[in-house]
């Protein structure tokens, strides 16, 4: 598609800090490419906004790959916007048109306090990992070969595909609920189908949600709208086997 | 180590949502296959409705688990609505929810108000008189003073009112939307969810939600148009 200039009108939220009660402020912006990326564009407005002296919007972005899970942004109310599949930082100008008023808000739960304009506080999701999303076996000096245990290769597949949950917290800002079912299932189900995984599997699903409440998400209510706003596919396949997982710890816990 | 108690975590609670609510699709099939009779034979309706009435373990082991069912899933679903409010304050300027998830996904508690409202209607109009009739006139008999059978008579003329009709059809419409959701809801909270299973288990909520509030209409609007 050849590369195409835009006008926009961008509404974003600006909140000087936590306490700040913040508010949407209009920019418009004139020419933007249509190859540029969204993060890319709001670099633009950024140098714009310094060079007239004004402070520019801070927003989260680390590896601008869609590896890391740092971008965020709900944009036209949609977390990472309206493309699938895709983080911010892939999401292109493209899938605007011109003229149009593109609305930039940060990720909205109460479980991720807003640091400052675009940037909140993930590090809920860091406490829950803490909990549990590990194994705790040691792996210094005498590591087994990872084929010396037979996988299933079903198991193995699942096992990866919810290991690519990059955590970012796009699922919690689309539930409705600001639920965080799909990322946490995604981190319990990860080692729940590999051997490795299974030893702890008890404490794990008992500890990890247990910390998922203590920090305030809603209640997944099957909506289904994290799966299909999720940049990594991650299925709400996960979340039967969260729900599985903490059945079994529950009934057949020995607490 | 946590508490991993039902009632005290979020899946414990969804659960529980899921486990009532599924007992009371079991239970709608039952009240709608009994009603539907009531349209081809008033006699089999009068019979089975004097079971259901006088029969003692319904009345008082089944009713009171039914009554249970009911006033948990409502007041639980309102205590998950207000927990789940809490976790979003701050509410976005733009929320584009049509673009991944269905409108009943997203108004559980709206439709679930709406069916509660109208349970309060039938309950005025039903239950109430049937306890007053039994327990507090101690008539277990079943029979009018002419005496017929009084359950058909009863049922064929509540309906003769166009606006009790009307609020009918559009609770049972209430009733649809609830069950488009809740019925696949509920296999997916007890971690039912298979990739050769599940697409059958959507299809069968649909089914489930169109035909158990339709045969519901269609008896409703049958008693309305055959009055005498």
């Amino acid at each position: 598609m050849a590369e195409k200039f835009i006008n926009v009108t961008l509404k974003i939220w600006r909140q000087k800090n936590a306490q700040d009660a913040g508010k949407m402020v209009d920019y418009p912006l004139k020419n933007v490419s249509t190859d540029s990326s969204f993060l890319e564009m709001l670099d633009v407005l950024n140098e714009e906004l310094v060079a007239k002296g004004e402070e520019p919007v801070a927003f989260d972005h680390d590896c601008r790959e869609g590896i890391c899970g740092m971008c965020s942004l709900y944009i036209n109310g949609e977390a990472h916007g309206p493309d699938r599949a895709v983080t911010t930082c892939q999401l292109h100008m493209r899938m605007f048109k011109d003229g149009e008023t593109i609305t930039i808000e940060p990720f909205r739960a109460t479980a991720f306090p807003v640091i400052k304009d675009l940037i909140v506080d993930r590090d809920s999701f860091d406490r829950i990992m803490q909990k549990g999303g590990f194994v705790s076996v040691n792996t210094s000096g005498n590591t087994q070969d990872a084929n010396a245990l037979p996988i299933r290769k079903e198991d193995a597949d699942n096992a990866f595909d919810a290991a690519t949950c990059i955590g970012c917290g796009g699922c919690v800002a689309t539930c409705k609920n600001a639920s965080a079912m799909l990322f946490v299932s995604a981190k319990v189900a990860q080692f729940s189908l590999l051997p490795q995984g299974k030893v702890e599997a008890q404490e794990r699903v008992k500890n990890m949600l247990h910390q998922m409440d203590v920090e305030g998400f809603g209640n997944c209510t099957n909506t289904g709208a994290c799966e299909v706003e999720c940049p990594k596919g991650i299925s709400l396949d996960n979340i039967a086997r969260f729900n599985r997982e903490y059945m079994k710890a529950a009934v057949l816990g020995s607490e | 180590m946590s508490d991993t108690g039902l009632t005290k975590t979020s899946i414990g609670r969804k659960i529980l949502m899921a486990l009532s609510g599924g007992f009371l699709m079991f239970f709608l099939v039952m009240h709608v296959t009994i009603n539907a009779i009531s349209m081809f034979s008033p006699e089999t309706f009068n019979t089975i409705s004097h079971f259901m009435g006088t029969n003692m373990l319904i009345q008082i082991a089944m009713q009171p688990v039914l009554m249970l069912a009911v006033v948990f899933h409502l007041s639980m679903g309102v205590v998950l609505e207000m927990k789940n409010r809490k976790a979003r304050t701050n509410k976005y300027a733009m929320n584009n929810g049509a673009a991944n998830s269905s409108w009943m996904s997203r108004n559980m508690i709206v439709t679930g108000i709406m069916v509660l409202l109208f349970l309060l209607v039938h309950f005025v109009d039903f239950w109430i008189p049937e306890m007053v009739t039994k327990y507090a006139n101690g008539d277990m008999t079943g029979l009018l003073p002419d005496g017929g059978m009084r359950y058909w008579e009863e049922l064929h003329h509540k309906f003769a009112n166009p606006v009790k009709v009307g609020i009918y059809v559009l609770a049972f419409v209430f009733l649809g939307l609830h069950l488009m959701h809740g019925f696949q809801s509920a296999f997916q909270s007890v971690g039912f969810r298979h990739k050769k299973y599940t697409p059958v288990i959507e299809k069968l909520g649909v089914l489930y939600a169109i035909l158990i509030p339709l045969t519901f209409i269609v008896i409703a609007i049958f008693h309305f148009t055959t009055q005498q």
